[in-house]
C-alpha cells in the first residue's frame, strides 16, 4: 500500500525522535511542515467564523444604538420600525418567540421523554435499531416543509377544533415544530438513561419497587443531569428556528400570549426583512442585526447551559 | 402460590406504560407519515415534465421549478467543494495534529458552539461579509460560502468521528515502514475513515440542500426567469421557490408547494441512500 518515499537521503534532523517517529525524522522537511500548517488553517477557520459572526453582529448593533435609544429597544412594547411611526420595542418579537417555543417543548417534552424511556427501558436491541433512525428523520425534514404542514394541513384541521384560530397562528407553528425537535430531547435523554448502572435499577427490584415507579422515581431523577441538558439544547433550537415561523405563524409583531394569534418571531421578522428590499445602512436595515444579535445571546445561553450539563452526563 | 391483586393491579399498569412510551415514538412518525402523504397527494396533480422543466409563472398552472431545481444542485456542489476539503482539514489537524493541545481543545468548543448559531444568523454573516464587504452581491458563490459556513460544524464533526474510528496500531505500523507522518495519513489513515467521511460529508450536504433562512438573508431570489450563469450569477433554489409559493395569497400555489416539497425529499432521500450505498460498498471492500 505505501509507495516509497519521495524523499532522497535520510537526514537525521533528529525533531522529537519518539519510539513511533523513528522515521518522521527523515521527512521532517518543509512539505510536511507545510501541509501541517495548511491542516491548522482549515482548523483556525472555524475560530474566524466565530469572530465574523461576533463581529457583524457587534458592529451593527452599535450604529443601531447609535440612533435608537436601548431604553426603547427593551423598554417599549410597540414594534414597528417598517411603518412610518416607527417604534423599537423588540418585547413582540420576544413573546412570539417564547410563544412558539413553549408550544414546542411542551409538545416534545413529554413524547421525548417517553420515547426515550421506551428506546432505553423497553426496546429490544433490534426494534431500537429501527425506531432510533426513524425517529432521527423526524429532525432532518427540511423546516421549510414542515412550514408547508402547518399552515396548509394542521392549521384547516385544527380550526375544526379550535374557536378563533386565525389563519396564521402560533399554536400550529408551534406544534409542528414540537415534532420536528422530539429527536433532540429523546436522543440525550435516551443517552443519560442507558449511561445509568444497572445497579441501581437491581437494587429498586430488590427493595421491591415496580419497575414503572423504578423508572420515574429512581432512573428518571438520576438521569436529571442529561434531560436537562437535552431540554435546554431543544429549546435553543426552537429559539432558533426560522421557516416553520415564517410560514404559518405570521408576520404580525403582537405582544399576546394567546396561541390562537398570529405572532412574528425575531426569526421571522429577519426573514421578512429579507424578502424585502430595504437598502444597506437605513435603520432598518439594521434592526435585522439588533434582532439577530439578541436572537444569538438567547440562544448562546441556552446552548452554554445546555453544554455544561451534557459534560456532567459524560463524567459520571 | 397465588398472585395477588395488587400484584396483578401492578402488571397490567406496567403494560400500559409500555404502550404509552411505545405511542411516543410510533404517533410522531405516524403524524409526520400523514402530513407526507397529504402533500403527496396534492402535490402529485401537478408533478409533470413540464412542472420540472418550465420557469416560474404567475399562472399556478404553468409556473415550472426548472431554476429552483437548477439553483439548487450548482449551490450544493459549490457548497460541497468550498466546506468539504477545509472541514475534512481541519478534522484532520483535530484528530492527527492536535492531540492534547490546547488551541485544538480551543477549536472543539468553538465548533461545538457553532453547531448552535441559528442558521439564519449565518445568513446574516454572509450578507455582510460576502454579500456587501467582498462585493459578491447576491450571488451563487456567496450564497455557497454562508451555506459552506454553516455545514462546516457537521463536516468536521463526522470527519474526525471516522478519522477516530481508525486503530492506532495502523498509523504505529505506518510509522515502523519508515513512512513519514503525511505519508502514513494520506495513504493509511484517510483511506480507512474514507466510507465515514463520505457518508458523514454527504449527510451534511443533504442537509444543506433544505436549508432556507440563510439564503432568504443573504438574497437568493424567489422570481427567477432564468438559470444561473456562473458562480457570479444570481440565484434561487427549491426551498425559497417553496416558500414562495407558499406565502402566495392564491391558495393553487399551495398545489404547487407540495409538488415542490416532492421533489425536494425525493433529492434528499436520493442523496442519503447514496450515502448508505457508498458506506456499504467501502465497508464491505475493508473487511
Amino acid at each position: 500500500m505505501l509507495t516509497p518515499s519521495p524523499q532522497p537521503s535520510p537526514r537525521s534532523s533528529g525533531k522529537d525522535r519518539g519510539l513511533a517517529d523513528l522515521s518522521g525524522a527523515r521527512a521532517s522537511g518543509w512539505s510536511e511542515r507545510l501541509i501541517e500548517v495548511v491542516l491548522w488553517t482549515c482548523g483556525a477557520l472555524s475560530i474566524l467564523v466565530t469572530l465574523g459572526i461576533l463581529y457583524v453582529l457587534a458592529v451593527q448593533t452599535f450604529a443601531f444604538f447609535s440612533e435608537v435609544s436601548i431604553l426603547d429597544y427593551v423598554g417599549d412594547t410597540q414594534w414597528t420600525p417598517l411603518f412610518a411611526d416607527s417604534r423599537f420595542g423588540v418585547w413582540p418579537l420576544v413573546s412570539g418567540t417564547m410563544l412558539t417555543t413553549t408550544i414546542a417543548i411542551a409538545v416534545a417534552l413529554p413524547f421525548g421523554l417517553l420515547a426515550a424511556i421506551y428506546l432505553s427501558e423497553f426496546a429490544t436491541d433490534r426494534t431500537r435499531s429501527i425506531f432510533k433512525p426513524m425517529l432521527e428523520i423526524l429532525a432532518g425534514v427540511p423546516t421549510i416543509v414542515y412550514g408547508y404542514f402547518a399552515l396548509a394541513t394542521v392549521t384547516p384541521v385544527l380550526q375544526l377544533f379550535v374557536p378563533g384560530l386565525q389563519g396564521f397562528n402560533a399554536l400550529s407553528a408551534g406544534l409542528v415544530m414540537g415534532i420536528m425537535i422530539i429527536p433532540m430531547i429523546s436522543s440525550l435523554s435516551e443517552d443519560a438513561l442507558s449511561s445509568l448502572p444497572d445497579q441501581l435499577r437491581e437494587s429498586a427490584y430488590v427493595l421491591g419497587i415496580n419497575p414503572v415507579k423504578t423508572i420515574l422515581f429512581i432512573s428518571l431523577p438520576a438521569a436529571r443531569s442529561g434531560i436537562v441538558a437535552a431540554v435546554t439544547l431543544a429549546i435553543s433550537r426552537a429559539i432558533g428556528e426560522t421557516m416553520i415561523v415564517a410560514v404559518a405563524a405570521g408576520q404580525m409583531a403582537n405582544l399576546t400570549m394567546d396561541p390562537r394569534d398570529s405572532v412574528q418571531t425575531m426569526t421571522a421578522y429577519i426573514v421578512q426583512v429579507s424578502m424585502g428590499d430595504v437598502p444597506t445602512g437605513t435603520i432598518e436595515y439594521r434592526t435585522i442585526f439588533v434582532v439577530g444579535a439578541t436572537l444569538f445571546a438567547m440562544t448562546f445561553t441556552m446552548n452554554l447551559i445546555g453544554q455544561r450539563f451534557a459534560r456532567k452526563v459524560r463524567h459520571q | 402460590m397465588k398472585i395477588s391483586t395488587a400484584d396483578a393491579n401492578h402488571r397490567w399498569g406496567e403494560q400500559l406504560f409500555r404502550y404509552l412510551c411505545m405511542a411516543a415514538v410510533l404517533i410522531p412518525l405516524l403524524i409526520l407519515g400523514i402530513l407526507v402523504l397529504d402533500t403527496f397527494i396534492d402535490g402529485l396533480e401537478r408533478l409533470s415534465w413540464e412542472f420540472l422543466s418550465s420557469f416560474p409563472s404567475r399562472i399556478a398552472m404553468r409556473a415550472g421549478f426548472w431554476p429552483a431545481l437548477v439553483g439548487s444542485i450548482y449551490l450544493i456542489g459549490l457548497t460541497a467543494l468550498i466546506a468539504i476539503p477545509v472541514g475534512v482539514g481541519a478534522a484532520i489537524y483535530l484528530n492527527e495534529y492536535g492531540e492534547q493541545h490546547w488551541f485544538a481543545d480551543f477549536i472543539e468548543i468553538n465548533i461545538a458552539n457553532l453547531a448552535g448559531v441559528p442558521s439564519v444568523i449565518y445568513g446574516l454573516l454572509g450578507l455582510e461579509l460576502f454579500v456587501r464587504a467582498s462585493g459578491m452581491g447576491r450571488s451563487l458563490l456567496a450564497g455557497a460560502l454562508t451555506l459552506a459556513l454553516l455545514i462546516l460544524p457537521i463536516v468536521i464533526l463526522a470527519s474526525r468521528e471516522a478519522l477516530r474510528s481508525v486503530p492506532d496500531s495502523l498509523r504505529s505500523a505506518s510509522y515502523g515502514l519508515g513512512a513519514t507522518k503525511w505519508q502514513t495519513i494520506r495513504q493509511v489513515v484517510l483511506p480507512m475513515a474514507l466510507p465515514g467521511i463520505l457518508t458523514g460529508t454527504i449527510l451534511s450536504v443533504s442537509r444543506a440542500i433544505g436549508e432556507t433562512a440563510p439564503l432568504i438573508v443573504v438574497g437568493a431570489l424567489s422570481y427567477m426567469t432564468f438559470v444561473p450563469s456562473g458562480i457570479h450569477s444570481e440565484f434561487t433554489v427549491m426551498p425559497i421557490q417553496i416558500y414562495d409559493w407558499v406565502t402566495r395569497p392564491q391558495e393553487e400555489f399551495l398545489i404547487n408547494a407540495a409538488a415542490g416539497i416532492i421533489v425536494l425529499l425525493m433529492t434528499m432521500l436520493l442523496l442519503n441512500a447514496l450515502a448508505i450505498v457508498l458506506r456499504n460498498h467501502y465497508q464491505n471492500r475493508f473487511r
